[in-house]
């Protein structure tokens, strides 16, 4: 483990804090802040997990972005597999999606009521299930960003080389650039900074963030997920501020190339089609999703099946949509750790691991009181 | 709001808070008077004026057979582990089989026999026992039952309240293996060098603490759920919380790459070889000396320590920050043990 020992080295992160707090500092000089919005899901779970949010200086806040897959999938997408469920078909899906509240229900609480609903580790499970049950529909819940689509589309590629016929993907499949964009969009979002996935980069490449550094002024700053991986993705972030600079800046090149990974776009776009997505929070964003090309339709559940997913209706009261939009913290939710707990979620940042209002629960609640 | 469950739900037996609350609203509202109060390990019964610890564990676990033990091995530590963190001396099993049809003889014949070896290293007899066979699909290979008689070992008063701030926590040895090793062994990464599980008795360490057994407050094998769960439960509702240090948690290599790559947190898998006690300051020191001389405590340590931020359990991390060490919620880990 020296590898993991030597990215959460103490006698490095001390003088990384230090660094912050002058920039910090020269930063409030000038009646500046920065508002750094951490996209992706796994670096709100590690800021949490590592107590990072303690060592920055006042002035330097981070919130969370759109980037939990989970939680930005709509109610009406658990509508439709529920229904599908109901139907007699199994349902493979990872873990999260068990507890996710749809308009009415969950899928957990299908599977308790009898239907076939069944947490795969990996995709490539559901393809063992296919094969295991050849007189069972299977239909893989498919969502998440450019990190997991290859994996996922690679199921349709085995279909298609083993004459699987039994297993399909209910597909909604979300694009991280279009959110980013969105979220500059909204006059009402204010964010200086991002700090970009590290897997989803892994795939696109730092090059697509290129125009918001160009035309927004955002400085875009990649890291990874170790504790002084982030240390250092804020101390460049805020380097760029201090000095008036926006550009695109990788610091995880032990993963990111500079053209992303062609191989896993090649198998996306040969597959996949972009399509106008539903984004909880975000609402409907043009050409934001990826959907199953035409001639792949027998495997596209929700042509299949005909299932229409519709937008489906939010659990009242929960300010997920603000939440995911970074507008809004979850301690600003009245519902958060009061009738909203992971043991009986009211929205899907409360149940996915990745979720904003979970990781808060789970690593902060207990230590502002 | 969304409707409550109204059915058994696999979270309800994670180990976590769903687990808690079932227990609590099913069980104990109905049976919760007399020795099952409090929900202790093992219960203190009287026959003939004679005290003894009494205790029943359900074992599940797939695969059947993991690195470092097999469903057999655990029935008997897991039980002989109840009765000693009771302060207890094992001495009386019972064993309950149920077998699926199908289930190959060469398969039984490795569980029975690690259930020999077990018994025979803990020093207690297999005293009585049962054996049913279900059809295909009706369990999953095998599943275990053992009850466990053990004898108190005088001196050891135990209990949650009893924590003071300052009170020293100690790990008898490395932490998540067990979970960890079958959560490897199910997820098809039986990589060399990967996590071995740490299915063992526990009953020796406690003896050897019984000399300081005055001063010895907590004792619990942390299983389901791990220590974030044993530790959360020690300070629910109490003016103590608990501070741990990351710096010194002790984790096997393997264990832990295996956690990095799955995602886990290692405080919230399980152990079954394993013990964690509260003890006063005073004996603390002493405690690690003898447990340091018996095998199974080569790597026994201080995780941290009892202090006043009540019902709290805080991690300090090796970057300085705190953060808090949550239950886990629902199904973490299924069928573990
Ligand atoms: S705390 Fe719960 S109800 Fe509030 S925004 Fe988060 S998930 Fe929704």
């Amino acid at each position: 483990m020296k590898y993991v020992d030597s990215f959460r080295d103490p006698a490095i992160a001390a003088p990384l804090c230090d660094r912050l707090k002058t920039r910090g500092a020269a930063l409030a000089a000038r009646g500046g802040r920065a508002r750094i919005m951490e996209v992706c899901g796994s670096h709100t779970m590690a800021v949490g997990r590592h107590g990072i949010r303690q060592l920055l200086p006042e002035n330097v806040t981070l919130i969370s972005g759109p980037g939990c897959p989970v939680c930005v999938t709509a109610p009406g997408y658990i509508d439709a597999a529920i229904a599908l469920a109901r139907r007699g078909v199994t349902i493979a899906t990872f873990g999260d999606m068990l507890h996710v509240p749809g308009s009415e229900g969950t899928l957990g609480e299908c599977r308790s009521g009898g239907a076939s609903v069944e947490v795969c580790y990996s995709p490539r499970s559901a393809r063992d299930l296919a094969l295991a049950r050849p007189d069972r529909e299977v239909v893989f819940l498919a969502i998440g960003f450019e990190t997991t689509i290859a994996p996922v589309v690679s199921l349709v590629d085995l279909a298609l080389r083993e004459h699987i016929g039994n297993l399909s993907l209910l597909t909604a499949f979300k694009l991280v650039p279009p959110a980013l964009r969105a979220v500059l969009d909204d006059p009402e979002i204010q964010v200086d900074a991002f700090l970009c996935p590290a897997h989803v980069s892994a795939i696109i490449g730092p090059r697509t963030y290129e125009p918001f550094a160009r035309d927004f002024r955002k400085p875009c700053v990649i890291a990874g997920f170790e504790p002084l991986d982030i240390l250092f993705g804020l101390c460049a972030i805020l380097d760029q501020m201090v000095e008036g600079r926006a550009s695109v800046e990788n610091l995880y090149e032990r993963v990111v190339h500079e053209d992303g990974n062609p191989i896993a776009r090649a198998l996306m776009d040969r597959y996949l089609r972009p399509v106008a997505a539903r984004w909880r929070g975000l609402g409907q964003l043009p050409d934001s999703g990826l959907m199953l090309r035409d001639e792949f339709v027998r495997y596209d559940a929700e042509k299949r099946f005909d299932v229409p997913v519709g937008p489906g209706r939010e659990s009242p009261g929960c300010l997920c949509g603000e939440v995911i939009k970074g507008k809004r913290s979850p301690l600003e939710c009245p519902l958060f750790a009061q009738r909203c707990t992971p043991t009986d979620p009211v929205g899907p940042c409360m149940v996915s691991s990745e979720g904003t209002c979970s990781a808060y629960y789970k690593y902060e609640r207990r230590m502002r009181a | 709001m969304r409707q409550r469950e109204t059915s058994i739900q696999l979270a309800h037996g994670g180990g976590g808070v769903m687990s808690r609350n079932l227990i609590r609203d099913e069980i104990v509202s109905r049976f919760g008077r007399g020795p099952l109060e409090g929900l202790p390990d093992a219960a203190r019964i009287s026959i003939a004026g004679r005290e003894l610890l009494f205790t029943t564990d359900s074992y599940v676990v797939t695969p059947l057979e993991f690195p470092g033990g097999n469903i057999g091995s655990l029935a008997v530590h897991g039980t002989v582990n109840d009765l000693a963190v009771s302060g207890g001396r094992p001495r009386w099993l019972s064993l309950g089989l149920i077998l699926e049809e199908g289930l190959p003889f060469e398969v039984l014949r490795r569980v029975l026999d690690a259930i020999v070896a077990a018994a025979t290293a803990c020093d207690v007899r297999v005293a009585t026992g049962d054996t049913k066979v279900v059809a295909r699909g009706q369990c999953d290979g095998m599943f275990i039952n053992t009850s466990g008689i053990g004898d108190p070992i005088p001196g050891f008063r135990l209990g949650p309240e009893r924590l003071r701030p300052g009170d020293w926590v100690l790990a008898s040895g490395t932490l998540g293996d067990h979970g960890m090793a079958v959560l490897a062994a199910r997820a098809g990464i039986g990589i060399m060098g990967g996590p071995v599980s740490d299915s063992a008795p526990v009953h020796r360490l406690v003896e050897a603490a019984a000399a300081f057994a005055g001063g010895v407050r907590f004792m619990r094998d942390p299983t389901r759920g791990g220590i974030a769960s044993v530790l959360n439960e020690a300070v629910e509702g109490q003016a103590v919380g608990i501070l741990l240090r990351e710096a010194v948690l002790p984790f096997a290599p393997g264990t832990r790459s295996a956690a990095e790559m799955l995602g886990l947190d290692l405080l919230n898998v399980a152990c079954e070889g394993r013990l964690l006690m509260i003890c006063e300051p005073g004996v603390g020191e002493g405690i690690l000396e003898t447990w340091h001389r018996l095998p199974e405590g080569q790597r026994a340590c201080r995780i941290g320590e009892v202090d006043d931020r009540g019902g709290a359990v805080i991690l300090e991390t090796v970057m300085g920050s705190r953060r808090l060490v949550d239950v886990p919620q629902g199904e973490v880990l299924p069928r573990i043990c």
